[in-house]
């Protein structure tokens, strides 16, 4: 039972990240049709920026601050030399745009930080709270509590706000939204800042836990996409959902089935749900229209 | 008047069906024949490189060099036939590269099967394995193929990665020289020829598909998969059968890369060699044969011409893609045809 607890509480946490990863894509397809690849190197670039600028003697906190602020540009920048140049091309393009704005991120940082592993230090200290014959870590908590914190806010945003009208209204229709007034260019690209920004506090968060590499975005991209799958693709319930499934699916996996194939659980989930429900849990059926 | 126009074309369409019928079937023949000679034409110019450039070449690495653009050429072939012809995307095909490597390596070292037989095991193998996968991904479209192919890929590149017994994790395994006829294969001009001769193989066996029965219908599913069906092609097979074709070509290939180099490691069937296939194949021109290979050949040569950037090399790539994605999505040799007055290659 202490042993379960204990994958339980793992799974949780890492999958608290994979939902913020998640959030970031639906909240840039629901706006753009775009499927972001690189959303997992805004993660490493929060992480590895804050790591850097406090090594350059920046206090932590104003560090992780800038991080993001600079990872936000970054995704500004992808949207608009990356994106907007190739608005009219087809799904699987953009993809594979994203794809190489990710292989090209991951060089950068290669090049401006180093290849090593990196850490933080833990917000609330390092000593293990003990719950129920198994342990956890304050800073899990800290990451629930953030991912917690930030989802509420966003759905503040997306639900309470003009410019959360305007991107429900994009979602639903582009080109009706166009015509009743709404800057889409402006929407779209304040959503791959708000996403970027979301990806790179999740990346700060999760590192005291998980360290941090230059290379370590493209997994979390593949985990994030996975666990979009699993909820249903542009459902933010279900990224958050799919999120917390997946990292528990993963922490038993790694428990009870072996180690090495941890990785492996994103993929096979991904292939098992878009062969039995390609819709995934929270998907709307569509109809398609030729 | 325009209620008269609509009959007027039927009329028109009638008198040319009639004259369509009234053709001989032999005029037909004649010019299927000539269409398949005029296509076969379009390898000369590539024939014609492969016994110049070994004059231009001052040493084995040019020959080197060059057996890599073919090697290449090869996989990005495959897949061309994949995404060119039937517009099916694959970001997972390094993985049957990988299939194809590890089969020339373990074969021998642990099974004791020649080296040619496990060439030739590595190829049905990876047959089997697109057979099995492909009809359940081939199902999907766009992103969510995107992504499934994507995932089979990591998962190959996993499994070779932590399957230490058989392929010695994460360093990799030496692989046994390949003899043909008490011949051991060595020496980059020997991998030169059999890799140019193994790409023309390759290009008539595709031109010959590309014209075929099948060849059409896979260009029908590419332009509309519903308007195919309605029109009596079987799609789910068709694309599971070029799948499996390109599936073998890639493995093919993966078989020759790990002969040529005598050594591999789970990268040859990474995620990034998936991306890399991907844009030689979009770069050179999507539907192209000599295509494919022109986009091997940037793609292989410029990280060679940009190996003083060594530490650059993931910032290029990635920049390569993009451009390519953005810019050049019409692909280098579609380009060009267009331009010197529309011959197609």
């Amino acid at each position: 039972m202490a042993e379960f607890l204990q994958f339980v509480f793992s799974g949780i946490t890492v999958g608290a990240i994979y939902a913020l990863v998640a959030i970031g894509f639906t909240l840039i397809y629901n706006a753009s049709d775009v499927v972001n690849f690189a959303q997992g190197e805004f993660v490493m670039l929060g992480a590895m920026g804050t790591v850097f600028l406090g090594h350059a003697g920046v206090p932590l906190l104003l560090a992780g601050v800038v991080a993001v602020l600079i990872t936000t540009v970054v995704g500004l920048a992808l949207y608009r030399w990356a994106i907007v140049p190739a608005r009219e091309a087809d799904a699987v393009t953009l993809i594979i745009i994203t794809i190489g704005a990710s292989i090209f991120l991951r060089g950068v940082a290669e090049v401006v930080f180093d290849k090593g592993f990196h850490s933080l230090p833990a917000l609330l200290g390092s000593n293990p709270i003990r719950l129920g014959g198994a342990t956890i870590l304050p800073q899990s908590l800290v990451v629930l509590a953030g991912a917690f914190f930030i989802m509420v806010l966003l759905w503040a945003f997306i639900d309470r706000t003009l410019f959360g009208k305007a991107v429900r209204a994009i979602a639903a229709n582009r080109v009706a939204a166009r015509l009743v007034g709404i800057n889409t260019r402006i929407v779209v690209g304040a959503s791959f800042a708000l996403s970027a920004a979301i990806g790179a506090i999740a990346g700060i968060l999760i590192t005291p836990i998980t360290l941090t590499s230059y290379n370590g975005g493209t997994l979390l991209a593949l985990k994030g996409f996975a666990a979009i799958m699993l909820g249903g693709i542009g459902s933010a319930v279900g990224a958050v959902v799919g999120g917390i499934l997946l990292g528990l699916l993963e922490a038993f996996a790694a428990g009870y089935v072996s180690a090495s194939y941890k990785d492996a659980v994103g993929f096979l989930v991904i292939l098992a749900v878009l062969f039995v429900m390609p819709r995934g849990l929270f998907g709307k059926a569509t109809v398609e229209r030729v | 008047m325009s209620m008269l126009a609509p009959l007027e074309r039927f009329r028109l369409l009638q008198r040319r069906r009639l004259a369509a019928a009234g053709a001989s079937k032999s005029i037909l023949l004649d010019r299927f024949r000539l269409l398949r000679r005029r296509r076969l034409i379009s390898l000369v110019p590539i024939v014609a490189i492969v016994i110049i450039l070994p004059l231009l070449f001052s040493s084995a690495y040019y020959y080197r060099v060059a057996a890599l653009v073919f090697l290449f050429g090869i996989a990005a072939l495959g897949l061309n036939l994949l995404m060119g012809f039937a517009g099916q995307v694959s970001l997972g095909h390094a993985g049957f590269m990988g299939i194809g490597a590890y089969a020339v390596a373990i074969g021998p070292t642990a099974f004791g099967i020649p080296p040619v037989l496990s060439f030739i095991l590595g190829a049905l193998l990876s047959a089997l394995v697109a057979f099995v996968v492909g009809r359940p991904i081939l199902r999907l479209k766009e992103h969510y193929l995107a992504v499934a192919t994507l995932g089979f890929g990591i998962l190959l590149a996993i499994v070779f990665t932590n399957e230490a017994n058989w392929t010695g994790g994460p360093d990799g395994m030496a692989v046994p020289q390949l003899i043909l006829f008490n011949w051991p294969l060595r020496g980059a001009a020997v991998w030169y020829w059999i890799l140019a001769v193994s790409f023309l193989v390759g290009a008539v066996i595709a031109l010959n598909l590309i014209n075929s029965p099948t060849g059409r219908a896979l260009r029908a599913i590419h332009d509309s998969e519903v308007a195919a069906r309605v029109l009596g092609i079987d799609v789910a097979q068709k694309k599971l059968m070029i799948f499996v074709i390109s599936a073998v070509y890639t493995s093919i290939a993966g078989s020759y890369l790990a002969l040529l180099d005598g050594y591999i490691t789970p990268q040859i069937s990474g995620f990034l060699r998936s991306i890399e296939l991907v844009a030689m194949v979009v770069l050179g021109g999507m539907g192209s044969v000599a295509g494919s290979l022109v986009g091997a050949a940037v793609l292989v040569i410029l990280p060679q011409a940009l190996t003083l950037f060594d530490e650059y090399e993931h910032v290029v790539l990635g920049l390569i893609v993009m451009g390519v994605m953005i810019f050049l999505r019409a692909g280098i040799v579609p380009s060009l045809a267009a331009a010197f007055g529309g011959g197609r290659s």
